[in-house]
Order: structure tokens, then sequence, then C-alpha cells
């Protein structure tokens, strides 16, 4: 025990990599003549316990942190009353929501109904432990890491749908069947835009990736901006988050999913999805912003304190589209996905392998070629968006853009129209567009 | 090969975060689509209409705050202006104009909250509606200024307006009119008219012609959005409102876009009202003395105003008594859900609801 | 052209054109209102629509009036194009009151029929669907009218206990049984 206290003493200034930490104290074991497999327990403890309480952390404080912005941005304060600037809100929030009954319907499936909302966290958190934290920071460090988060992301989908189908609400279904299909739809792109980092980098170890940019200088973001745009949206549909939070669509079907849940199981959702949110933007920090590298500056701050803040970046991002824009229709979304997200991804990873092949034969330097391909895959990005507006978009132009202005009444002189017997009127137009 | 599929009913309502108040649909679906939509009304019934035949025609004021209670003032002036059309008032020209700049504002306050709640019936996470409320506080407090209730004002009375304005309101106005308000309207030119979202989810959603328009009875920014100009205000004027110049907004397809954006000019158009009658607006009194226990000779009297809504028309019966013999309203909110059906078969659940919204009901007047 | 200012068209005016189409369907003319003849009200619903001088295309509101004797079913109809609205009234009996339908005509009609027969018990014949627009399906009595003072038997609108659900039924199944009903 001593030996312990003079370790955390005299590296506490250390903090830079909390890998020294679990270091020394495989030396000590070592030291000891302990067993191995202590080792490897003791590590990895060490990392579950990290990677749990910053998980009950970000749980706690993105509530305030999202109702925060989102008032700033509604010009309204947001939670300013219990604790100091309203910290202590999530806490209260909690303690009602233990307070509260949970209630099950009769007609729920009682297993399912009470499994969904631990199936829905518990893949938020497993994600943390395959990122890396710091240069030697990642709990797991999966050579198949991205296929990893990829089967992880797209499990919380599967609990959506169980809570939603156990509930045996109607609109519960709605949510989960809505889910369902934006699952199917939305895997896709999302898996096609992370291929192209893979080629890119050329491995599926996210330390990899990361090792990749800090080698090279290049935040992938500037080489692959399509994939981040693409991932971005189809990550944010996945989520359930505004503009794609159909599933919930609380203006439409009261909630969704989990319309039937009430207290702590309510909970469980509600936080489930912060950490979920976390998590995507984790992982977009990670392959797409360099995770914990940032030029120079991670050889003074540590490389989980960058990653924090990039992962804050990017979940600033989910916010902020969640405060500003209106939901799509289910089918606007789903057409969304197959006609724009995946033939871009598509095109996207077309070009980038046959960018990535010659770069690999004629072997110039990466200083020369990389920007060189910012450049262009920027270029190509913008051109993709611009011509699928102009040529595949959304047509009002039959629509007048402005309205008519009388300073008179004027009615038209039009035929009365006979009416249904059966309580309707004909007249509506049957034009509708699909 | 055409997947079978079975029709389920859902109850839309009445306690549902979109149906603006207690109103309820059942919606009988397939898959998403809507094939058949039966509404469900009365839950907020408070029979006014029977409580009214024995109340005087003053302490029916204000049930009238309670009918319409996003455009209160506008549901008293209509109401007394058919009182004094009945028993032959003469109201002050003071009150007259007072009048003109109070039911304006109440429609910027009606529009706000209607264009707000539509936009978060398209699914906006609560912005939009924060800021259009942010609107209509402000304007409440003008009227909390004046009569000191910001909801159920009870305002204008018969043969005038129940108080005259402070002498801080005007300032207020100038400064709420001129410069607030102004600013806060191209805001939503630029956040809502042009919106994509906003145009994928509303364009050609709850479409209305102008025959089913006129036959069906609508009024307000739904007969106008069919392509149809009438206002009451420029047809059958009241409140001298022939002698302001103000433009009809019309749009072109009868959908829930157009009628969105009709709101958003309607507004402007009423701070363009405003500006004018403050101009005018003379001194002297700002009501006639009335019997308190008014008995209007016996006969029938309908009067109507353009209410937010649409058309708010009431039809009183006098026996020669103290109390209205029949008091009946012809209530925008009710009227202009006729078409519901319509409006609604063939579409997405989430279609209905923009639609809902866009009809822009209140269901204390619906029901009454 | 329509009129630059509503015109309110006197009762003998309105008369007179439908007496030129269908003579015998007005009953009198009076000087703010013209009174139909309910047994052809629906024929003369239908002229004034579709005639060109009344144009009558916009149905502005329809309620009913009990006047002890009789219920006087009131139209108020307008053009929109020449901007002008006039008053039909088409007396009904006052025990059972019965006129025709006009939600066939306009279909504005169709829920404030339902409104009067809701409240006053006027039965519109030929009405699509004729039930109760605000109070449940089991309320007793229509209650504007004049003869309706409380509800029967001392009874009190609300809940006592917590009603059961009849599947199948939409609208007044969360509403209790009461007497009289024919529950």
């Amino acid at each position: 025990m001593p030996a312990l206290l003079t370790l955390i003493t005299h590296n506490w200034y250390d903090i830079r990599d909390l890998s020294n930490l679990s270091g020394k104290i495989e030396q000590l074991i070592r030291d000891a003549n302990g067993p191995g497999w202590l080792v490897f327990v003791v590590s990895a403890l060490l990392g579950a316990a990290g990677i749990v309480s910053f998980i009950g952390a970000v749980a706690i404080i993105n509530i305030w942190i999202e109702r925060r912005v989102v008032g700033r941005m509604q010009s309204r304060l947001g939670p300013n009353r219990a604790g100091p600037f309203g910290l202590l809100q999530p806490v209260a929030d909690a303690i009602k929501l233990m307070q509260k009954e949970v209630l099950q319907p009769k007609v729920a499936d009682g297993l399912v109904f009470s499994l969904a909302p631990i199936a829905f966290t518990v893949p938020g958190i497993l994600v943390m432990a395959v990122l890396p934290w710091g240069r030697n920071m990642a709990l797991a460090n999966l050579d198949a890491g991205v296929i990893f988060i990829l089967a992880l992301t797209s499990l919380g989908a599967l609990a959506v749908f169980a809570g939603g189908y156990g509930s045996n609400n109607k609109y519960a279904l709605f949510g989960a069947m809505r889910v369902i299909a934006m699952l199917v739809t939305y895997e896709i792109p999302s898996v096609l835009a992370l291929l192209g980092l893979v080629l890119f980098s050329g491995t599926m170890n996210l330390s990899g990736i990361v090792l990749f940019q800090a080698k090279y200088w290049m935040p992938l973001l500037l080489v692959q901006p399509l994939p981040f745009i693409i991932y971005f949206i189809s990550s944010s549909a996945e989520l359930n988050r505004t503009p794609a939070d159909l599933a919930e669509a609380e203006s439409e079907i009261a909630g969704g999913y989990h319309v039937e849940y009430s207290g702590m199981k309510f909970g469980l959702f509600y936080a489930a999805e912060l950490i979920n949110a976390v998590s995507v933007s984790a992982i977009i920090a990670t392959v797409f912003l360099g995770g914990w590298w940032l030029y120079k500056v991670d050889e003074i701050v540590p490389g989980w304190m960058i990653f924090i803040g990039k992962i804050y970046a990017v979940y600033f991002l989910f916010v902020w589209t969640r405060g500003t824009l209106p939901r799509f229709r289910i089918d606007q979304l789903l057409a969304f996905a197959w006609k724009w997200m995946t033939p871009m991804a598509f095109l996207n990873l077309v070009l980038v392998a046959a960018e990535v092949l010659i770069w690999n034969e004629t072997g110039v330097s990466a200083g020369l070629v990389l920007p060189l391909y910012a450049v262009l895959n920027a270029a190509f990005a913008g051109v993709l968006i611009v011509a699928w507006v102009k040529f595949m978009g959304p047509r009002f132009s039959r629509f007048p853009e402005r309205l008519r202005y009388y300073s008179q009444i004027d009615v038209p002189s039009l035929p009365a129209v006979a009416t249904r017997t059966d309580g309707g009127a004909p007249g509506l137009a049957e034009g509708r567009s699909a | 090969m055409p997947l079978k599929s079975e029709p389920v009913e859902v109850n839309i309502g009445p306690q549902h975060p979109s149906t603006h108040g207690v109103f309820r649909m059942v919606a009988t679906i397939d898959g998403e689509r809507i094939t058949d939509v039966k509404m469900i009304v009365g839950y907020l019934h408070r029979s006014m209409e029977k409580l009214a035949e024995e109340r005087t025609y003053t302490q029916n004021i204000p049930f009238t705050d309670r009918m319409d209670y996003l455009s209160a003032i506008n549901s008293n002036l209509g109401y007394c202006l058919a009182v004094e059309k009945l028993a032959g008032i003469e109201v002050p020209e003071r009150a007259t104009v007072l009048r003109v700049i109070f039911s304006e504002l109440q429609r910027v306050a009606s529009h706000c909250m209607a264009t707000g709640a539509f936009i978060n019936d398209c699914g906006a996470w609560q912005t939009p509606v924060m800021y259009t409320f942010r609107d209509r506080e402000k304007v409440l407090d003008l009227i909390e200024m004046t009569c000191g209730a910001r909801i159920t004002t009870n305002y204008i009375r018969i043969g005038g307006v129940a108080f005259d304005i402070p002498d801080e309101f005007l300032p207020a106005l100038d400064r709420l009119v001129n410069d607030d308000l102004p600013q806060r309207f191209d805001e939503y030119d630029r956040l809502l008219v042009g919106n994509e979202i906003i145009l994928m989810r509303a364009r050609d959603v709850g479409v209305v012609t102008p025959e089913l328009a006129i036959n069906a009875a609508l009024s307000g920014p739904m007969l106008r959005s069919a392509g149809i100009a009438w206002d009451l205000r420029k047809a059958d004027p009241y409140c001298g409102y022939d002698t302001y110049a103000f433009d009809i907004p019309v749009g072109y397809n009868g959908d829930s876009y157009d009628r969105m954006v009709i709101r958003i000019e309607e507004m402007k158009q009423s701070l363009r009202i405003i500006r004018q009658a403050v101009h005018r607006l003379p001194g002297g009194p700002h009501k006639t003395d009335v019997p308190l226990a008014l008995r209007p000779p016996a006969g029938e009297a309908y009067a109507r105003i353009e209410s937010p809504k649409g058309e708010l028309g009431f039809y009183i019966v006098s026996d020669g008594g103290p109390a209205p013999y029949r008091w009946h309203v012809r209530a925008p909110s009710l009227i202009n859900l006729s078409v519901l059906k319509e409006m609604t078969v063939g579409q997405t659940i989430a279609d209905a609801i923009v639609t809902l919204g866009s009809i822009d009901i209140n269901v204390g007047e619906v029901d009454r | 052209m329509p009129h630059p200012v509503t015109l309110t068209l006197a009762g003998a005016v309105v008369a007179e054109r439908i007496r030129g189409a269908l003579p015998g369907a007005v009953r009198e003319a009076a000087d703010g209102y013209t009174v139909l003849d309910p047994a052809r009200m629906y024929e003369a619903m239908a002229f004034i629509r579709d005639d060109e001088v009344l144009d009558g295309k916009y149905l502005v509101q329809l309620c009913s009036v009990d006047q002890v004797t009789r219920i006087d079913v009131v139209y108020h109809i307008a053009s929109l194009a020449q901007n002008h609205i006039f008053e039909v009234k088409v007396p009904a009996d006052h025990e059972h009151p019965e006129v025709a339908s006009v939600a066939p005509l306009w279909a504005g009609a169709t829920l404030q029929e339902r409104e009067a027969y809701d409240l006053m018990g006027v039965r519109f014949a030929g009405h699509p669907n004729l039930t109760r627009l605000f109070l449940w399906d089991q309320f007793p009595g229509h209650p504007l009218r004049k003869d309706f003072l409380a509800l029967p038997g001392g009874q009190k609108p609300g809940l006592s206990q917590f009603p059961k659900q009849v599947p199948g039924q939409t609208g007044g199944e969360f509403r209790p049984r009461l007497p009289g009903s024919g529950e």
C-alpha cells in the first residue's frame, strides 16, 4: 500500500498520458513477482473505471450543456435555478425520475420492455473502449476498431425497436418501424463514408488512424470533407436527433418508441441518447479530427483533454442542428439517403481508391500529395453537392415565390361544388406530388 | 406485388402535443397513409351560448375572451359590434381607433402563436416557437399596460373600450411597431419563409381548392391561401377599416406553406395599419355611456369581423330583455375544420399534423 | 363587379327572386330575412346557391333559434363574388323539428348542422352523419332549447365512477351511462 501511495504521489504531475500510471502498476506487479493475469485485470479495471466515470459525468453534464446551449439559441436562459448556473438541474431531474413510478403497460412484453433501455445504453459505453484517448491510452486497441464501432452504433437502433415493439402501443410501433427503416437506410452511407478513411489511412485500427493523421499533420476532415458531411448526417439519423428524430417525433407520434416509458427506464433512454451522441461525436473526433493529436499542442496538453475538447466541438454541432432545423418526413429522409448519400458515398469511395492508388504507385511525398488531395476532394464535394441540388434536388420552381397582394377584394367566379353524400366534398386536388 | 396491410385506427389527441388543445382526430391509417379521419370535439364545451342567455349583454363579454383565448380582443370586438348594431349605439371616434390598434396588435400576437406552433408541428425543436413567443410577449405587455390583463382581456366594451391608454403606451407602441417587430419579421422571412425543410414539409400538404374553400365557407388565411382575395376588413369594413391603406396577401396553391407565409405577411400589414391608426388617434372620450343592464329593442343582428382565424360572426336575437334571447357564434375555427377530411386523407400522419397546424384552430373557439 | 361594401339584401328582393323560379317556396318576406317553406326548402336552397343574381355560394353560418312555438333554422348566405349577404329562415316544428339538410349543397354546413342537432335537437334529413358534435351520445335532451332547464332526475353531469370502455365506439365512451338514455 505505501508503494501504491508513492506511485501516485510521485507521478501526479504526469497526467498527460494515463497509460503511464498503468505502466507503473504493471511494473510494480512484475517486480513483486505477481501473477501475469493480474496485470491485465488491473489495467482493464482501471480503464473501465475511467471510461465509466467519464460516461457518468457525460450523462449528467450533457443534459445541462444541451439545455443551456439550446436555451441560448432559443433566446432564453435555460436551467439556471438549481445550484450555480443551474448545474444541479440534471441531479434534480434524475432524483425526480427515480422517484417516479415505473409504469409498465399490461399488454407490454415485459422482458423486451425492460431490457430495451439497458440494451440502448450499453453500446454507447462500449464504443468508448476502443477509442484512443491518448498516445497509448486505448483500453482495447482493436485492429478491427472501425468494424467494432460500426457494429455497436447500429445496435442502438435495435434496442429502440425492441422498446417500441415491446410497448405494444401504436405510437411506439410507429417509432420502432421508422427506426428500422432508417437503420437499413443510413447504415450504408455511414459505412461507405468510413471506408474512405480506412482506405486513406490503410488501417482499421482507430489508434492507427489517429497516428496517420499525426504523422502527416493532416486531419482527415480536410482530405475527406464529403464523408464527414455524410457521416454526420447519417449518424444524426441514427442518433434520432432533429432533423431526423422521426422515431421520437414528439409533434407527430408523441415520443414514439419511449411513449410508454416512465421513471428511470425513461431516464435511461434519455441519458443513453446523450451518451450515444457523445460516442458518435467521439468517433467523428477520432477519425476526422485527429483524436488526441493537435499539431504540437498534444506535447503540452494531455491528449485526452484535447480529445474531450474535440468531442464537445462535434457535440456542439449536433446540438446546433437540433436547435435549428425542422424535421423531415420519413419518406423524404429515406429518399435523401438513397438518392443522395449512398451514390455520393460510392463516388467518393471510387475517387479515394484512385487517389490512394496513385499515391502508392508514384510514391510522391505526402507533404505534396495530401494538400493537393484536400483541395481536389473539397472541389469534388462542392461540385457534387451543387450538381445534385441543381439536377436532382426538390423542385419548388413551379410555385411562385411571392404572394399576391390585393388592395381590394377580388373573388374569381367559380362553379359551385356538388357535395358527396358521405359527408365530404370533392374538389381536393388529386395531383399531389408524391 | 402489393403488400397486404390492415387498417389501423390511431387516436391523435385529445392529449397529444400537436393538436393545439383537446382536439381529437381518429385516423384510420394504412401504413403511414391516412385513409379516413374522424374528428371528435367537445372536450372543452362550456355551453356558452346557453349561459349567455341568462346574463346581461355586458356580462357576456368575458365569455368571448374565453372563446378564442389567443385573440380575445378580436372576439370582444365582434360581440360588441353585434350588440351595438342591435341597440344602435354610436361609438366615439377615439374608441374606434383604439379598437383598430388593439385588434391589430392582437392579430399580431395570434399570428405569432400560429406561426410558431405551425413550425413546431413541422418538427422544429421549439426554437421558432420560442422566437415567436418572445414577440407575442412584447405585444401582450402592451395590452397588459392598458387593460391589466394579458390573455383574457375583456377590454372592448359595448360603446367603446374599457380604459383609455396610459401615457407611456404610445412611446412603447412606437418602439415595438417601428423597431422591434419589423426586425423580427425580417428574421422570420430569413429563418422560415425560405427554409428548404419547411418547403419540403408544407408545400402541397393540406391543399384546398378555391371551389372547395368557398363551398365549405372557409375564411381567413385558409380562404386567402386558396387564391381568393377576401378580407372582411375590406369587404365589409367595420371600425373604419376602409380608410386605412393595407393589402390582402393571397396565395396560389392553398397549401400549408401559403397559409404560413400569409400569416407572416398579415402581421406586416397589421403593423402598417397600426402606424396609420396612431397618427390619426383623436382626443375625446374613449367610451359612451351605456346602461349596465342594456335592453336593446327586440330584433336580431349579425355582425362579423375578420379575426385572425377567419370570419368571426355573432348572431344575436333580442326579445327586448336585459339578456340576449339567443346568442350564436359563427366560429371560424370550427367551420375551417369542415374540410379536415378532404385535406388529410391520402397523406401521412406527419402531414396531417402539419395540416392541422396550418388550419390554426383554437379549441376554445371550436367547442365554445 | 363586387359591391365595395357588403350589401345586405332585403328579404323582399330575395323572396322575389326565389318566387320567380319556384312559386310557393317562399312563405314570408320580412325586412331583414326571407322565410322559406320547409317542404320546399332544399329546392330553394339549391336555387339560391346556383342562381346568378343571388349567387349564394358561401354559406356564412347556420344556426337555430328556439321561438317557443317553433324552431327557426337561420341561414346567412353570402356571395363573395358580388359581395352581398342575406338571411333565410326555415321554421320547424317545436316538438319534432326536422328540416332538409343543406350539407349536400355546402360542405361547410356539415359541422354546423351537427352542432344545431346537438344543442337544439333539429334533425336534418339527408345529413350524411347526423351525430352529436359537442356533447356525448347519451346526453339527455338538447340544452339550447328553452324548455331544457336541468338534467332530468336531478342528474349532474360528470363522472361518478370510471366507466368501462366500449370497444369500437369513438367519442363519448368515457362518459357515464345516464338513466333514461336507453342503456
